[in-house]
């Protein structure tokens, strides 16, 4: 039998996606890559209640920083708050440094210079889509599990680390 | 398994098999461009793929469904019949393999005497018409927008326990076009994959679930459990014997989740089956009482019929009673390659981490399925002896996806399974990975429970 590995084209259980590294969730419970912007919320440090939603378009490097009820974050001062750190610091973590730059067509070595290299100055971005786009994230969480077999799950083998 | 069997396995070609499978090919590539602008070679692929089922009572609807879409008339009922069609020649290669397979092993089957009920539910039609967008456009054309289109209808899918299956299916093609777009960008794609997730959208969401055709009681004897996971999907698949019937059945459990909980976090989502937990955790049998069983072999589990039995070792249990165990029969509509996951108890072979040799048969490893969630590892198998697994084919090829393996790591011989994180890793280097991480679901359930119902 040869070892040869048959051609992924071809194969029904291909890999097409690459499982995100794990982190720490606490500071920053939400960050994605969507609709243009690296955008997600950051739980407020002091405030239990409070989070603050975050984005950087990609491209123009636009930013905004706000809570989750439109007040601006009092941290955003024509250079980007802690908040936007934290928020590329953990995607740099989840996607790795080479997919988020990608993303966001920007050039850095680390996660502190791509911010440091945020020229687009502050820019009017929707904190609401952003916050409901957490919500419903959060609302896999509340579905009912089941016991009814899915059969088509056979179509996404469990995230190894090998390949 | 013995060597002779797993020569069995590869003796000779399956005729039709490589004709069938390059027919789908041809289909598949007229997805990857979309049926709106064929060309000619394309078009006479999807003419040969329904010419192929020209003696089946599909023949004159397949027929039907390629002249039209072929030149531009592009419907609903088309598309659903060309992608049975499709689902159909798959079948049959399924069929050829599995048939191969029980022959190699020895292993008889159960006949299907279950009922495949229709379904057209009207919250599945957004999906549908998404579905039917993306044929016409073709991967090549698929774009954050026309990836992102369907995400609200597949939410309202989710919501519906009865639509699970579509939803948990369509979720994980959306997920993975989304991160792909813009697709024409890529160098190459997962064109078989795609068109397999098509066809099943378009079939399941006709399709009603199985019914169970009878309530059985006696003691479950694991030999090993399967993970399936996507971003927001995850489910452990426990294969077991069932006695005193001697009996192969399966029985599943499966939660939603986001992509941030991964790897041994994923058992914490299955916290409200905590007798099937325990019993993996711990290696026990179980007592079933009146569970219901569907004509697919699949046990519906219910914690409330169940209960712990006595330690049992599950290497005990493949190498004593799988070989007499009968396999139950594979509902029609499930009848794809991919689906093939048969369990097998293979011993006394030579490892190298990635494939076992087995008195001069070789038999690859299936890594791709080496779960985040246990504690096996490609070091493992290259010091394995013995391993219970499932046998899987997949792009021309038959793989064994571990389950469980005995080993000697250090002089000490030790019996590893997927399934003996089930309580939280019993490792000291995951557990230590898992405290850095702190705990996702934890945090995330706490901003659920603060964030989501004001």
């Amino acid at each position: 039998m040869n070892a040869e590995r048959p051609a992924w084209e071809q194969l029904s259980g291909a890999r097409v996606l690459s499982p995100v590294q794990p982190r720490k969730l606490a500071k920053v419970p939400f960050v994605e890559m969507a609709e243009g912007r690296l955008q997600g919320v950051v739980s407020s440090g002091s405030d239990i209640e409070r989070v603050y939603v975050s984005s950087i378009t990609a491209g123009t490097h636009g930013y905004n920083c706000s809570t989750n009820n439109n007040r601006p974050c009092g941290g955003l001062r024509g250079t980007p708050c802690k908040h936007l750190q934290s928020l590329v610091e953990e995607a740099v973590l989840q996607y790795g440094l080479e997919r988020v730059a990608r993303y966001l067509r920007a050039e850095g070595d680390s996660a502190a210079t791509l911010v440091r290299i945020l020229s687009g100055g502050h820019e009017s971005i929707p904190a609401a889509v952003v916050f409901s786009r957490f919500l419903r994230h959060l609302a896999y969480l509340e579905l009912p599990d089941t016991s009814e077999p899915v059969a088509e799950l056979h179509w996404f083998p469990s995230l190894g680390a090998v390949s | 398994m013995l060597g002779a069997q797993l020569a069995a396995l590869h003796d000779g070609a399956l005729p039709g098999v490589d004709e069938a499978l390059d027919l789908i090919a041809g289909f598949d590539d007229a997805l990857v461009s979309g049926f709106a602008r064929l060309g000619e070679e394309r078009a006479a692929a999807l003419v040969a793929l329904a010419g192929a089922l020209g003696g089946t009572p599909l023949g004159p609807s397949a027929a039907e469904a390629a002249g039209k879409v072929t030149v531009g008339s592009i419907t609903d009922e088309h598309l659903t019949t060309l992608a049975g069609a499709r689902t159909a020649l798959f079948g049959a290669v399924h069929d050829a393999l599995l048939a191969r397979l029980d022959d190699a092993l020895g292993r008889s089957r159960a006949d299907w005497e279950g009922t495949q009920p229709q379904s057209g539910d009207p919250l599945a039609g957004a999906c549908r018409s998404w579905l039917a967008e993306l044929a016409i456009t073709g991967w090549r054309g698929v774009d954050h927008g026309l990836a992102s289109s369907a995400d609200q209808a597949i939410q309202n899918l989710l919501a519906e326990p009865r639509l699970r299956r579509p939803a948990m299916l369509l979720d994980g093609l959306a997920a993975e076009l989304r991160a792909s777009s813009p697709v024409g960008a890529m160098e190459r794609l997962p064109a078989r994959r795609w068109a397999d997730l098509w066809a099943r959208g378009l079939l399941l969401t006709r399709t009603g679930g199985l019914e169970a055709t009878e309530l059985v009681s006696g003691r479950l004897l694991p030999l090993g459990v399967d993970v399936h996971e996507h971003g927001t999907a995850v489910q452990i698949q426990i294969h077991a014997i069932l006695e005193p019937h001697g009996r192969l059945v399966r029985t599943s459990v499966a939660a939603a989740k986001v992509d941030t909980i991964a790897g041994p976090f994923v058992w914490q989502l299955l916290s409200s089956y905590p007798v099937l937990l325990d019993a993996l955790a711990r290696r026990l049998s179980l007592e079933v009482t009146d569970m219901p069983l569907l004509p697919s072999g699949d046990l519906l589990w219910h914690e409330g019929r169940a209960s712990a039995g006595a330690y049992t070792d599950p290497f005990a249990t493949a190498r004593v009673q799988l070989t007499g165990a009968v396999s139950p029969a594979v509902p029609p509509l499930e009848r794809h390659p991919v689906r093939i996951a048969e369990p097998v108890f293979v011993e006394g072979y030579k490892s190298d981490g990635k494939t076992l040799q087995l008195d001069g048969s070789g038999l690859a490893f299936d890594l791709d399925r080496l779960p985040q969630s246990g504690p096996l590892t490609p070091q493992l198998l290259k010091a394995s002896t013995a391993c219970i697994g499932l046998m899987r084919w997949d792009g021309g090829q038959w793989r064994l996806q571990p389950l469980a393996v005995q080993a000697t790591v250090k002089k000490e011989r030790l019996a590893v399974h997927n399934g003996d994180w089930a309580l939280g890793p019993t490792d000291q280097k995951a557990r230590g990975s898992g405290a850095k991480a702190g705990d996702p679901v934890a945090v995330l359930k706490e901003r659920a429970g603060r964030l989501l119902r004001r």
